[in-house]
């Protein structure tokens, strides 16, 4: 499944990679009898398209095996290794990639996969003890690099991220993937606020717009709209695009920086791909099966997938 | 004794000249946290934040992580309160060389409650990977920014400002986990932070004048605490230690000698000058001193009801203390 062909088209790929980002999450939830589903039907797209066309990211020799948790940082712990080992080396021309809702790892760790960046059985360690492929996300997990399981503070340290990378020159930008639930925290706003006075232009935005929150659907719990109003007033440049449709979601990620920090709002659906979590509006946040047979819906579900092919 | 006009405002303007990592991040208070002389002198080196915390402290995560020295700058609450879990998760958690400077530390405010910083050593010293360092004179102002800088990992420095003392020789500066004694003595060991260690200074002097004598340290490393010096003082006085802090008794110098004594089992009374467990509200510092009892004559009253005898001093005995104007060419503002 990782192997690429030569003749595929780039618009393939992004749907292949997409389609196992389904697949492996779905497949995933029901071995464990729960999961973040919701947010690989609607990110999915985004997500390969990040991976596979958006992002200038360093090659790997071959995809990385998830270790042992390595310890904490600190000043005395030299084995500590970051989780962007697996977005590829460090580079000054290579963009950095930023998951900031960190629970969206389990998307991120089956993108990887995909993408053969992490070995095929890494999600056999998530969430095990004494692993790093870990539920929520932390910055040695794989495809992360620092801690934003704590909502609303990603975006705050992706900024200084790029501040720096502006002060030394550096050409690659700093990708950020957002969800729209995470947006209604002040420090989001503060944020906002502070990459657009410093002009922090280098810093690409991709908002997973699903509209539902852990409580909810978000107009019932805090609304956030008209949420691309709100950023342009706060000097963002701001698209809203149809968060499924791979040709746009690319076509964006290649424009020139103007002095403003770019936002791409996507707009997405929760259930898209699986349309069985459809009956379980609103709580899509976390599923969880509450009986066999449900968890046999999920079953059949993941089977009518497969059998479609995905892509 | 010899007082000093923002010595920070000068200090860190020759320091931070062959330092060019070094960035000063403030959130509206430049004046008020006297970097404006940096701002003016490294202006591409300054960067303004506004009055927005949370995002400045995971923004100064951010520019350490690439190799940048943020010394982050404004009133102490407004760092530890305001964005804690900003600290704890984007600065402590991945031990980045993030220096926080606290202003206002307790009393030295008329600010109020909102703006006096009571409990941040408790609440700071719970990170790991943090070091707290607090300053007590001009010296230590002038010889923290070297103790920080070479700390691998976060700093929050407990900062004072406008008029101080002098109570250390230029050439006798803060250390890391180095305590500097005052004073020997037998009866007492007395362990001050801050402010109150000049407080400490006046009344040790009459005290030794009735027969007391008072082995007086003055503490900067908050943590990590290095307990060894100070607990076989304790061991060997007579009637135990005090401690003299501009901080809540809770979780402060207090706590940490408490903790100390307990774990090495040492049997001696611990008594605590601080904040008893209460905010306090907009006054001078002389004022509150005296009213929540941590200066001079607060000390020689515990030391009375310990001893059990009143040595009748006046507080006219006292060495004078400098009064900073409550407007002065020294503060931005009246704060």
């Amino acid at each position: 499944m990782n192997t690429k062909d030569c003749n595929v088209t780039w618009q393939e790929e992004v749907r292949r990679v997409a389609y196992g980002i389904r697949r492996r999450v779905l497949e995933h939830t029901i071995k464990n009898g729960g999961g973040y589903l919701s947010q690989a039907c609607s990110s999915a797209e985004i997500m390969a398209t990040l991976y596979t066309k958006v992002m200038n990211l360093g090659k790997l020799d071959s995809p990385l095996i998830p270790g042992q948790f390595p310890g904490v940082p600190g000043p005395n712990n030299p084995n500590y290794t970051s989780g962007a080992i697996y977005n590829g080396p460090n580079g000054p021309e290579y963009d950095r990639f930023f998951l900031s809702p960190s629970q969206y790892a389990l998307v991120v760790y089956a993108a990887l996969i995909e993408v053969g960046r992490m070995a095929e059985n890494g999600l056999d360690h998530f969430n095990k003890d004494g692993s790093i492929v870990e539920m929520i996300g932390a910055e040695h997990s794989p495809g992360m690099e620092v801690m934003t399981g704590s909502l609303g503070q990603g975006i705050s340290q992706a900024a200084g991220i790029a501040m720096a990378r502006k002060l030394k020159g550096e050409t690659g930008r700093v990708v950020l993937f957002l969800s729209d639930g995470e947006c209604q925290s002040g420090q989001f706003w503060e944020a906002v606020q502070a990459i657009s006075y410093h002009k922090l232009d280098n810093i690409l935005a991709y908002v997973d717009i699903n509209g539902y929150q852990c409580d909810g659907k978000m107009t019932s719990v805090m609304n956030i709209e008209p949420f691309d109003k709100r950023l342009e007033a706060f000097g963002a440049r701001v698209y809203r695009i149809d968060g499924h449709n791979i040709e746009a979601i690319a076509a964006l990620g290649s424009l020139k920086p103007d002095g403003r920090p770019t936002f791409i709002l996507c707009d997405t659906n929760p259930c898209k791909g699986i349309e069985i979590l459809e009956k379980r509006i609103p709580k899509l946040h976390y599923i969880r099966f509450a009986n066999t047979d449900e968890k046999k819906q999920f079953e059949d579900a993941l089977k009518v997938l497969e059998s479609q092919g995905g892509y | 004794m010899e007082i000093l006009s923002k010595v920070h405002a000068k200090n860190l303007v020759a320091w931070a000249k062959d330092k060019p990592n070094v960035f000063v991040l403030s959130a509206d208070l430049t004046s008020s946290t006297e970097i404006d002389l940096f701002r003016d002198t490294y202006p591409e080196r300054f960067i303004s934040m506004g009055i927005a915390e949370q995002n400045m402290l995971s923004f100064a995560g951010g520019l350490a992580r690439e190799g940048f020295i943020p010394f982050v700058h404004t009133f102490a609450v407004f760092i530890y309160r305001r964005a804690f879990d900003q600290i704890a998760m984007s600065v402590s958690y991945p031990n980045l060389p993030v220096k926080m400077f606290g202003f206002l530390p307790g009393v030295t405010t008329p600010g109020g409650a909102t703006h006096q910083a009571i409990e941040d050593i408790a609440v700071m010293r719970a990170l790991p990977n943090m070091t707290i360092l607090e300053c007590g004179d001009a010296t230590d102002v002038e010889s923290v920014l070297d103790v920080a800088y070479e700390v691998n990992g976060p700093v929050y420095i407990r900062m004072i400002r406008g008029e101080i003392p002098r109570l250390f020789a230029s050439s006798d500066v803060m250390r890391l986990g180095k305590i500097r004694t005052i004073s020997h003595g037998k009866d007492f060991v007395l362990l001050s932070t801050g402010i109150c260690t000049e407080e400490a200074m006046r009344a040790v002097k009459v005290l030794e004048s009735h027969g007391v004598s008072i082995h007086h340290m003055h503490v900067t490393t908050l943590k990590p605490f290095n307990a060894q010096e100070v607990l076989d003082s304790i061991a060997s006085s007579k009637y135990g230690v005090i401690t003299m802090e501009n901080h809540s008794i809770i979780g402060g110098l207090g706590s940490i000698i408490a903790e100390s004594m307990a774990e090495a089992g040492l049997g001696k009374k611990l008594y605590r000058i601080g904040l008893r467990d209460t905010y306090l509200h907009g006054a001078s510092r002389q004022y509150l001193m005296r009213e929540y009892g941590i200066d001079a004559m607060a000390l020689i009253s515990q030391i009375e009801s310990i001893v059990g005898e009143k040595f009748g001093i006046d507080e006219t005995e006292l060495p004078k203390i400098h009064i900073t104007p409550v407007h002065s060419d020294s503060k931005a503002e009246a704060l």
